[in-house]
């Protein structure tokens, strides 16, 4: 496959860095919030951006197991960096949502559910992970018997700019997971962004009539083949610059068979069950809601929040939780992340964007304590077999 | 002839029915049959334990008495199952009540003859024993369940 | 505001409201069962109002201000017009709602989950293993097989409760009891003397119970260890592990397969349960922790 995916539906352009804000301006234009990366309190993060004077142009990070420290890159690339903290999550699945508000009456209550915001929101700066992150989200969220009304109502109409990443993380893994670097669906613009000693530009394809659109606003050309060429080498070459590795060959039956295993009492020990992993996990959609009245009792509210299968109070039914030991919680995290989730909705859930690893206080790697059970397994059988 | 009786009854019950048949014999041989009225005792905590019961038909039950609370009961038994195995451990003493709460029609084995026996063919004793051993992991496995208090408020 | 009419999720998907959005009940009376469970009866509080369930579903209860929780459906799923729901005293909820006086409104989500294979159960031996407040869930399959008791062989309900003090739906247990065509054995884990019932755990009624294991459909509610014991005895006696159904509980903030918390292996319980097949969730209730 190359920068010219499935779903592309206009020729690969050229955009010069000098063009670029006004394929922003564009989206703006056509009353898109602006969501994207932006350099907030030593992160980059996603939030609303006034136009491309505010991406994080020259920054990059390095990431390991617990560490995630920001560096200037020698460039002034504008998406030279991987990823921070935030998912896109926060703003289709949102940590805070008021489900509804009811108000007492004589008969007993009226309920009404508030209206989910009305701009449409441009995502700016995809990676192809996170592509794969809304998309498994919106088969969590979206396709089940019952539909979550709040992703439904602000997923509705995204428009994503997809950015192929070029420059991989410490932690990352998405060659492994087969969800990058680079974008094959669901973005209404794919750009690779290419930053030579003399040159700036992006090749850019449009995903959707409405991503060719924008494209038609903003000042290209048709791609050269040796811009292709660059653009193809340097996402080869980022497949290769992988920081972490996941086999996941049978990885399934392998969580499945090892239930037990004396790697969960380890990795419990280092696990200080903080919850951290599943608030930066691009695809972890658990909730709680909590059920509020003010001081009158009149007036009461169902807010849903982000919830984490790390906490005690998780799996609680009367008498006690069921998982209620660390070992237990890391389990079932890391489980259902690469093992039940296939059953359930037919993908892993999780898409190597590392950031579980990164912001791990404990500096607890996702792909080492897997392979430790897979090395295991591994010895035992050549063990048995000699 | 009670003892042909006997020999049919003890080859219907699921307790003796895959025995061999001349073992039934020999073992209908240190049987009787015995009649018990609502509230009357088969056993009580403390005594002999002279004999063990096969429940023919009625209900009895496995109590304890408890100081400020009563009797507790245990457990009921009832058609087809075997009560009492005290006779089979030294020192051969009763750890609990039986008491009839329906019109219990049992068949009483002797447990020294039956002993006696078991000493003298080990086969038959082996035979005896493995369906002694699975009423008490049956009663055992129960009483765990019990112990958990399952239905308990948390 | 209308009443959710869903009788099969997968033929109602185009047409669900919000499913987040409670709708209110009327509270009819509140009848106590035992020292620490009590039943509330509901009645939609508009008059075209009425909520259409299969037997095991169960419903999200609303206490207005307190919270949500979810309790199964226990009344007569041909009386869609009138909502039981038996729950024990054991949280800030059924304590709120404990205390809730006729005429008060509560919020109900539902009908949620999978129901009992009634159906599956026509002209096979129907064996009905409940134990404590684990008949709530069931009393709904009990009530529709009666009412076409022609369709169904010989049905068996055997019930355990701790003491004789803590048995549900008594005199309704006593009617059945009376009943030809219905074979009701209860027993209790402990008792003192004087009671004449049985004392024992509800699995040692499973070996003699007059039911033909190759035919028969087991239905089975409880503690989930109770449920464990159970269905090995079940096994046992030879009933098929595809034809024993087992009803189980876990934490439920949604009630529709969104909020992650009901998990069992790769089953949420909410949505591919309460009701589920033993025999495709006997490797999970063996793990510990799951």
């Amino acid at each position: 496959m190359s920068v010219t995916g499935a779903n592309r539906v206009s020729a690969t352009v050229v955009i010069e860095r000098a063009a670029f804000p006004q394929l922003l301006d564009a989206l703006k234009t056509a009353r898109y919030k602006l969501l994207g990366p932006k350099l907030v309190n030593g992160a980059i993060v996603y939030e609303e951006l006034a136009g491309a004077g505010e991406l994080p142009a020259g920054w990059a990070e390095d990431q390991m197991p617990g560490v995630y420290k920001l560096k200037r890159r020698i460039d002034e690339a504008l998406f030279g960096y991987t990823v921070g903290p935030h998912s896109w999550k926060k703003f289709l699945h949102p940590a805070v949502a008021v489900l509804w508000q009811a108000t007492k009456n004589a008969k007993g209550f009226d309920l009404a559910a508030p209206p989910i915001r009305a701009q449409k929101l441009a995502l700016l700066g995809v990676r192809p992970c996170d592509l794969h992150a809304i998309s498994i989200l919106d088969t969590v969220l979206g396709r089940g018997p019952y539909k979550d009304p709040v992703w439904a109502a602000l997923r509705k109409g995204v428009f994503v700019l997809a950015v192929n990443c070029v420059e991989p993380g410490g932690t990352c893994f998405c060659a492994s997971m087969n969800t990058g670097p680079r974008a094959s669906f669901g973005f209404d613009i794919a750009l690779t962004e290419v930053v030579e000693a003399e040159r700036h530009f992006f090749v850019a394809t449009a995903g959707t009539e409405r991503g060719s659109a924008m494209l038609e606003k903003t000042p290209h050309r048709p791609a050269r083949p040796d811009e292709l060429d660059r653009a193809d080498q340097l996402l080869a070459n980022a497949a290769s610059k992988m920081g972490r590795k996941l086999d996941t060959t049978g990885l399934k039956e392998l969580l499945y068979r090892n239930h037990e295993h004396p790697r969960w009492d380890n990795v419990a020990g280092r696990c200080l069950s903080c919850a951290s992993c599943t608030m930066v996990c691009p695809t972890c959609f658990c909730t709680t809601v909590e059920d509020t009245t003010d001081v009158t009792g009149r007036h009461a509210a169902r807010v849903r929040k982000w919830d984490s299968c790390f906490t005690l109070a998780f799996s609680f039914i009367h008498g006690g939780p069921i998982r209620a030991s660390v070992r237990a919680r890391y389990r079932h995290w890391l489980t259902h992340k690469f093992a039940t989730w296939l059953d359930q909705f037919g993908t892993f859930g999780c898409v190597g964007c590392g950031r579980c690893i990164t912001w791990c206080p404990a500096g607890i790697d996702v792909t080492e304590e897997i392979g430790a059970i897979r090395h295991t397994e591994s010895a035992k059988s050549r063990k048995e077999a000699s | 002839m009670e003892i042909k009786q006997l020999e049919q009854l003890l080859a219907e019950s699921d307790f003796f029915k895959d025995l061999d048949p001349a073992y039934r014999q020999m073992l209908a041989g240190c049987g009787r049959n015995v009649v018990f009225r609502p509230g009357e005792y088969l056993f009580q905590e403390g005594e002999h334990a002279r004999e063990f019961y096969l429940i023919r038909k009625g209900k009895v039950a496995l109590q304890i008495k408890v100081p400020g609370r009563g009797p507790v009961i245990l457990q009921t038994v009832q058609d087809g199952d075997v009560v009492g195995w005290a006779w089979l451990v030294p020192p051969y003493k009763r750890q609990y009540d039986a008491c009839a709460i329906e019109l219990t029609r049992a068949v009483a084995f002797d447990g020294v003859c039956i002993r006696s026996k078991c000493e003298q063919d080990p086969k038959l004793g082996y035979e005896f024993f493995k369906r002694f051993a699975a009423v008490m992991a049956a009663r055992l496995s129960a009483m765990r369940l019990q112990l958990l208090d399952l239905y308990a408020n948390p | 505001m209308p009443i959710r009419d869903v009788i099969n999720r997968a033929e109602a998907e185009p047409v669900l409201p919000d499913p987040m959005l409670v709708q209110p009940w009327r509270v009819r009376r509140l009848v106590r069962e035992t020292a620490d469970t009590f039943t509330l009866e509901l009645q939609p509080q508009a008059s075209s109002g009425q909520m259409r369930f299969k037997p095991g579903q169960f419903n999200m209860l609303y206490v207005f201000g307190v919270g949500e929780i979810p309790i199964s459906i226990s009344g007569d799923p041909a009386q869609p017009r009138m909502l039981l729901h038996t729950t024990r005293e054991v949280g800030a909820v059924t304590r709120a709602m404990r205390q809730l006086r006729p005429g008060a409104v509560v919020g109900v989500r539902g009908p949620f989950g999978t129901a009992w294979p009634i159906e599956e159960c026509e002209g096979a031996d129907v064996v009905i293993v409940a134990g404590g407040i684990g008949l709530a869930p069931l009393r709904p399959a009990l009530y529709q097989i009666l009412a076409r008791r022609d369709l169904y062989g010989r049905v068996v309900l055997l019930y355990g409760a701790r003491t004789p003090a803590d048995i549900l739906y008594r005199r309704e247990l006593e009617r059945w009891r009376a009943r030809f065509d219905l074979e009701v054995y209860a027993t209790v884990d402990r008792a003192m003397s004087g009671w004449r019932g049985n004392v024992g755990v509800v699995t040692a009624l499973i070996p003699r119970a007059p039911f033909d294991p190759s035919s028969a459909v087991a239905l089975v509610c409880g503690p989930e260890v109770m449920m464990r014991f159970a269905v090995q005895e079940l096994l046992k006696r030879g009933v098929q592990p595809g034809a024993i159904y087992i009803s189980m509980e876990r934490n439920m903030k949604c009630g529709i397969g969104l909020c992650g918390h009901c998990q069992l292996g790769p089953a949420f319980v909410c949505k591919d349960g309460p009701v589920m097949r033993y025999d495709k969730l006997a490797d999970w209730l063996q793990k510990w922790e799951a």
